[in-house]
């Protein structure tokens, strides 16, 4: 088996964990509510891996449907903000001048702005809950990608080859088709599976600060910061195994990106 | 007929690189340009063949102004062939983007059948260069701009391609412009040629 086959494995089998904790975690997302005080403060056990909390809800099956969540928002948020950064940075690099001196200045100014602190505000000024995690998200991380695929369209538009292809006839539609999009689209495709986790991150991270999903909904973010407050009185398991989780998913998908990147990359494609 | 007239050129709001230069190339007529580097005779070609827009002056294609849309009638060869192919596309689609190419125009250039399946990155220069000469002598092409296509091959396979070109040429009455620095190739290919002269009075002088 040679290295593209293996990592094409490896790509497969990553997509597959990933299906499972989405559709596993949407399943069990109403027994992650359930509360039962017979079973409260329960450390991990046989019958209980992740533990229990002071509610007594199961950590294991919380973990899962927080991580669902966390995943199904990130997609959402990321394909989103993909869409912006591609119309965005399409456009500025296709339209002259005067509307490429617009986008830039967007692009450098959301780039100015911490994250966090734009996410604060987009979220708040839409009420909190899901919608605001959601376009809060989708409306910080659009900036860098947009700036990549911009750069890369003006370089193509000024490339030699594509110059010639229109003196032997061929349609600015045909050169976008036919010398863009397959340079552009494995730029994009890497763009937004690593986009992935820093979605999914910030959807935790303004979660834990109390800006994002409500305090009953089983997500990520919600969990670390109830566990922060049992955290002292020695219940470590409530914050350590979601926690873990959510940074083993992150990283995977950083590696998927990366794994991706490998294989569409004709420099490297042959390996 | 194939016109420059008075063409000025800069690049930016830089020192004028050319300055009112005219020519005329016939059909079937093979010119060459002789000059030292940075005379700017790859930008004179590329203002004849619509790549650039002059300051001044005019170009003219049988009386008219080139084509800005559909196929061009003067078509140039680069340099680098690197440069001049899309990295993405396989041989064969990249010489469908001239166009029906003529017979035995393949095989008189040295391109095998095998090379077609490739991408741009497993061809040498010299094996891409010939792909880029079929793809530019479409059926529409009336004037060929040649600029430095040569310098990357060997002697013999120059010489073929230049036998290739002239005959070429010739039977289908393209006009030629020739760029190169080779004094020895110019004088054995061109049946006309013309020094671009130095920044004191940079006009062109038949030699």
């Amino acid at each position: 088996m040679n290295r593209r086959k293996k990592t094409m494995l490896f790509l497969g089998s990553l997509a597959l964990f990933f299906t499972v904790i989405v559709i596993s975690g949407f399943c069990c997302r109403d027994v992650a509510r359930v509360t039962d005080f017979s079973r409260k403060n329960m450390a991990p056990c046989v019958s209980f891996f992740f533990g229990t909390d002071w509610l007594g809800r199961d950590m294991l099956v919380r973990t899962l449907a927080g991580l669902s969540m966390s995943i199904r928002i990130g997609c959402l948020a990321a394909a989103v903000g993909a869409v912006i950064a591609f119309v965005l940075g399409v456009s500025a690099a296709l339209f002259g001048e005067k509307v490429d001196a617009v986008i830039s200045f967007l692009i450098d100014m959301i780039l100015g702005i911490p994250h966090m602190l734009l996410l604060l505000l987009i979220s708040y000024a839409l009420g909190k809950g899901l919608k605001g995690v959601v376009l809060g998200v989708a409306f910080t991380h659009w900036p860098s990608l947009a700036r990549v695929i911009r750069a890369e369209v003006l370089q193509l538009k000024n490339s030699t080859y594509v110059q010639i292809s229109q003196k032997l006839g061929h349609s600015k539609l045909e050169a976008a088709l036919f010398h863009m999009t397959p340079h552009i689209f494995p730029q994009f495709l890497i763009g937004l599976i690593l986009m992935f986790p820093h979605a999914i991150l910030h959807e935790a991270g303004i979660t834990f600060l109390g800006f994002g999903l409500s305090t009953e909904q089983p997500a990520i973010g919600i969990i670390l910061s109830e566990s922060m407050k049992h955290l002292i009185t020695g219940k470590w398991w409530p914050a350590v195994f979601p926690g873990a989780m959510l940074v083993l998913v992150v990283a995977l998908f950083d590696v998927a990106g990366n794994a991706l990147r490998k294989i569409l990359d004709p420099s490297s494609a042959q390996e | 007929m194939l016109e420059a007239r008075n063409i000025s050129f800069s690049y930016g709001k830089g020192k004028l690189i050319l300055q009112n230069i005219s020519l005329a190339i016939k059909p079937g007529e093979r010119l060459g340009i002789f000059a030292p580097s940075g005379f700017g005779k790859t930008t004179l070609l590329k203002i004849l063949g619509g790549y650039e827009k002059p300051l001044k002056g005019k170009v003219l294609v049988e009386g008219r102004p080139l084509k800005e849309q559909g196929y061009c009638p003067v078509q140039m060869i680069f340099q680098h062939p690197e440069c001049a192919v899309n990295p993405k596309r396989k041989m064969r689609e990249v010489l469908k983007e001239g166009g029906k190419i003529g017979n035995g125009v393949l095989e008189r250039l040295g391109i095998v059948e095998d090379w077609k399946n490739r991408y741009p990155q497993e061809l040498s220069g010299g094996e891409l260069q010939r792909f880029c000469i079929a793809r530019a002598l479409g059926e529409g092409t009336k004037y060929l701009l040649a600029d430095e296509i040569s310098a990357m091959l060997d002697l013999i396979a120059q010489g073929q391609i230049w036998k290739f070109l002239t005959e070429e040429t010739e039977k289908r009455q393209i006009g030629m412009v020739i760029v190169s620095h080779s004094r020895q190739l110019l004088d054995h290919v061109c049946t006309r040629q013309i020094a671009l002269k130095k920044e004191s009075d940079r006009e062109s002088v038949e030699v």
